[in-house]
C-alpha cells in the first residue's frame, strides 16, 4: 500500500539549506569586517610614521636673523623606508610659498599648531597617503608659519593588504566547510527522532494500534499525542466494527439456522412432492446465502491481513492433516476420500490462517464437485518450491474459460446445481500471490480438475 | 444418544431438539451457561452442542469451566462465525469440532459420528438384532462375529434401517437422509445403496424387503 502523499518541500533540505546559506553569510561578513579592521591598523601604522616625519621635520625649522632654516635630518625622511620600495614626496611651505621639496604635491595650511591632518591623495597618478602639519614661528620681530606634507605611497600597504585578504579568505573558507559539515550533522540529529518515530509506525503489525511509547523530543510531543489519539480512536472503531461484525453474523445465521432446522425436519414429515421440492430450494438457498456471506468476510479478512503479512513457521503438511481432520466428516457422507500424499514435512514462511483458509477453500471446491465414491489426492512437496497439487475426480476444468474462473464472481458453466459464489478460487489466488505464490488450474489426463497451489 | 443443546435463540433450540428427536436422540436443552454447568452437574451426556454467545456470557467461558472441571463430555461448538481465527480459537480452548451455522443437519450428525469416534468408550451405541451388531458410531457391522466393510451411505442407510424395524421407509425419506441438497441426482440412486445393502446383509437374518410404491423395510426373520 503505497499510499500517495502532498509533498512539499523537505524539512531536511530547507533546514541544511538555511544553515549553509546562514554560514555563507557569515563567512563574506567575517571577512569584510576583519579586512576592513587590518586595512584601518595598518592605515593608522603609515599614519603614525608619516607624522613622525612631518614631525621630525618641523621640529627641524628654527627662525634665524628672521629667516627660516630647515635643516631636518636624513632620517625623517628615511624612517619610512619599505620593503617595497616605496616612493616618499615631501613639500615645506613658508606662509603659502614654497620653501622646499615638490610644488606639485596638493598643500593646504588651513591647519595651525601641531594638529595633523591626513588624507589620502592622487600624486604623479598613484595614490598617495599625506600628512600634513604647521606650525607658527615666532621671532624677535617676524612670525610666519611653516607647513610640513610628507606623502607616501601605498605600495607596501597594497601588499600587506592583499597577504591579510587571503589570509581571511582562507579562513573565511575553511570556516565555511566547517559550516557546512556542521549543518548536515545538525539536520541529520534533529531530523532523527522523526525517522525513528517514522520507522517504529510503519514497523507495526496490522493489529498493534497501541499508543507510542518511545520518548520524543518535545516539539514531536503534540505531533504523536494526536497521532496517539487518533489510534486509538482508530482501535476502538475497529473493535466496534469486529464486534459489530460477529453481532451481524449472529444475528443474520441464527435465525437461517432455525430457518434451515426447521425446514429439514419439515422435510422429514411431509410427503407431497411440490412441498418437498419447495423446501429442498429453501435449503440450497440457505446454503447459498450463508456461504457467499461466509467467503465475503474471508475475502475481506484476507485483503487485510495480506496488506500487513505476519510471517511465521509453518508446515504445510500439518496445516492438511489439520484441515481433512475436519473435512472428512463432510466428505465421508459422500465416501469421498481424502488422501494426502508427498513430503512428510514442508516447512513454509507464512501466514497461517491465510494458508488455511486459500487451501481449505480448494479442498472445499474439490468436495464440492466431486462425485460421491471417489478420492481427492492432495500432493505436497518442498521442492522445487512448496507446492500443493489438488486433484479431483470431477468433471474438471470448463476448457474454454479456465483463465476467467479465479476472477471474482466467476463460475464454470459446467456447475449448475451445485452451491458456490465464485470467490473460492479468488480467495486461494490472493492467498497464493500474498506469499508470492502462484494458482494454477488444469485439467490432467485421466480426467478431473487439478489446481496447483505454490508458493 | 443423549445431548446437551446450550443455545440461547428458542426457535432454533427447538428446531435442533425437533430435528435430533426424529433420529431418537434425547436432548436437554440449556439457555444460559448457568442452566448449562447445572445440567452438566446432574446428568451424564454423550455430547454438548455449544452456542457462543449467550446471554450470560460467551460460550467459551462454559468451554473453559467444563474442561476446568475435568469433564471429558465432547463439545461441538456452533457458532456464527465463520472466520477461521476463531474457528481456531475455538478449537484451542478444547471444542473438539465445530459446525458454522447455518448448519447442514446430516453434516452434524458426521461429526458429532466422527468426534465420538475419537472419544470412543464414552457411548454405548451397539445396536444388536437378530444375528447383526451393529455400531454407527464405530462404523462397524458384524454378522454372526464376522466384521463387513461399509461405506459412509451404506452405514447411513442401514442405521435409518435398523432403528426402526419393521417401519416402511418411503423412497423419498431415505433419499432425503442420504444426498445433499446441493446433489443433482435423482431418487433412483436409493436403488443401488439399497442393492448394495442387501448384498451385505445377506448372510444375515435381516432382509431388506421392498413394497411397490411405498418404499422400503427392514425385515427380522
Amino acid at each position: 500500500m503505497t499510499d500517495t502523499v502532498n509533498v512539499s518541500g523537505s524539512l531536511r533540505n530547507r533546514l541544511t539549506l538555511t544553515l549553509i546559506g546562514g554560514a555563507a553569510m557569515l563567512a563574506a561578513l567575517l571577512f569584510f569586517v576583519v579586512r576592513g579592521y587590518a586595512a584601518q591598523i595598518a592605515q593608522q601604522g603609515q599614519d603614525s610614521i608619516l607624522e613622525a616625519s612631518v614631525m621630525s621635520i618641523l621640529d627641524a625649522a628654527i627662525l634665524r636673523n628672521g629667516d627660516v632654516e630647515v635643516d631636518f635630518p636624513y632620517a625623517s625622511l628615511s624612517m619610512l623606508s619599505t620593503a617595497a620600495d616605496d616612493r616618499v614626496f615631501y613639500s615645506i611651505y613658508q606662509d603659502y610659498s614654497l620653501l622646499s621639496g615638490y610644488g606639485d604635491l596638493p598643500h593646504n595650511t588651513g591647519q595651525l599648531g601641531d594638529r595633523m591632518a591626513h588624507k589620502t591623495t592622487q600624486f604623479d597618478d598613484v595614490t598617495v597617503r599625506m600628512a600634513t602639519a604647521s606650525r607658527m614661528l615666532v621671532g624677535a620681530d617676524t612670525r610666519t608659519t611653516i607647513s610640513v606634507s610628507v606623502a607616501q605611497t601605498q605600495d607596501a600597504l597594497q601588499v600587506t593588504l592583499a597577504r591579510i585578504s587571503r589570509n581571511v579568505a582562507l579562513f573565511g573558507t575553511v570556516f565555511f566547510l566547517l559550516s557546512v559539515l556542521l549543518s548536515f550533522w545538525a539536520t541529520a540529529t534533529t531530523i532523527r527522532p522523526l525517522q525513528r518515530l517514522t520507522t517504529s509506525v510503519t514497523k507495526r503489525g496490522p493489529k498493534d494500534l497501541s499508543p507510542v511509547a518511545s520518548p520524543v523530543p518535545v516539539e514531536m510531543a503534540a505531533l504523536v499525542s494526536s497521532l496517539n489519539r487518533l489510534m486509538g480512536r482508530l482501535d476502538t472503531s475497529l473493535k466496534q466494527s469486529e464486534d459489530f461484525i460477529a453481532e451481524a453474523a449472529h444475528r443474520v445465521r441464527t435465525p437461517l439456522a432455525t430457518v434451515r432446522s426447521h425446514a429439514e425436519a419439515t422435510l422429514q414429515r411431509v410427503d407431497r412432492d411440490e412441498n418437498r421440492q419447495a423446501l429442498r430450494a429453501m435449503i440450497r438457498a440457505i446454503d447459498e446465502s450463508s456461504r457467499a456471506a461466509g467467503q465475503l468476510l474471508d475475502h475481506a479478512m484476507i485483503t487485510f491481513r495480506a496488506d500487513h503479512l505476519e510471517r511465521s513457521e509453518v508446515d504445510l503438511v500439518d496445516l492438511l492433516h489439520e484441515l481433512v481432520l475436519r473435512l472428512t466428516p463432510v466428505a465421508d457422507m459422500r465416501d469421498i476420500n481424502l488422501i494426502i500424499t508427498g513430503d512428510r514435512q514442508v516447512i513454509v514462511a507464512g501466514d497461517s490462517i491465510l494458508l488455511q483458509n486459500g487451501i481449505r477453500n480448494l479442498i472445499d471446491n474439490a468436495l464440492k464437485y466431486s462425485p460421491a465414491e471417489s478420492d481427492i489426492t492432495i500432493h505436497v512437496t518442498a521442492l522445487p518450491t512448496p507446492q500443493i497439487e489438488i486433484r479431483d475426480q470431477g468433471p474438471g476444468f470448463p476448457e474454454s474459460d479456465m483463465d476467467k474462473l479465479v476472477s471474482r464472481f466467476s463460475r464454470g458453466d459446467n456447475v449448475k446445481g451445485i452451491i458456490g459464489s465464485g470467490l473460492g478460487l479468488t480467495i486461494a489466488q490472493d492467498v497464493a500471490q500474498a506469499h508470492g505464490g502462484t494458482l494454477t488450474l488444469s485439467n490432467p489426463n485421466g480426467g478431473g480438475a487439478c489446481v496447483t497451489f505454490s508458493l | 444418544m443423549k445431548f446437551l443443546l446450550v443455545e440461547d435463540n428458542t426457535e432454533l433450540a427447538n428446531a435442533i431438539c425437533t430435528r435430533l428427536q426424529i433420529d431418537g436422540h434425547v436432548v436437554d436443552h440449556a439457555g444460559k451457561i448457568e442452566d448449562a454447568l447445572a445440567f452438566v452437574e446432574i446428568g451424564e451426556y454423550d455430547l454438548i452442542l455449544l452456542d457462543i454467545m449467550l446471554p450470560d456470557g460467551d460460550g467459551r467461558m462454559f468451554l473453559k469451566q467444563h474442561r476446568a472441571g475435568k469433564k471429558d463430555t465432547p463439545v461441538i461448538v456452533l457458532t456464527a462465525r465463520s472466520q477461521v481465527s476463531d474457528r481456531i480459537s475455538m478449537l484451542d480452548l478444547g471444542a473438539d469440532d465445530y459446525v458454522t451455522k447455518p448448519f447442514d443437519h446430516e453434516e452434524l450428525q458426521a461429526r458429532c459420528r466422527a468426534v465420538l469416534r475419537r472419544n470412543s468408550g464414552t457411548a454405548q451405541t451397539t445396536t444388536r438384532l437378530g444375528n447383526v451388531a451393529f455400531d454407527p458410531v464405530a462404523g462397524s457391522l458384524t454378522i454372526d462375529g464376522t466384521a463387513i466393510n461399509l461405506r459412509n451411505r451404506e452405514l447411513r442407510l442401514l442405521e435409518l434401517l435398523i432403528n426402526a424395524p419393521g417401519q416402511i421407509f418411503p423412497k423419498h425419506k431415505l433419499f432425503d437422509r442420504l444426498f445433499s441438497y446441493d446433489e443433482d441426482v435423482s431418487e433412483n440412486a436409493i436403488e443401488v445403496y439399497i442393492g448394495r445393502l442387501r448384498k451385505h446383509l445377506e448372510p444375515s437374518d435381516l432382509r431388506i424387503t421392498t413394497l411397490r410404491g411405498l418404499g422400503y423395510r427392514l425385515d427380522h426373520d
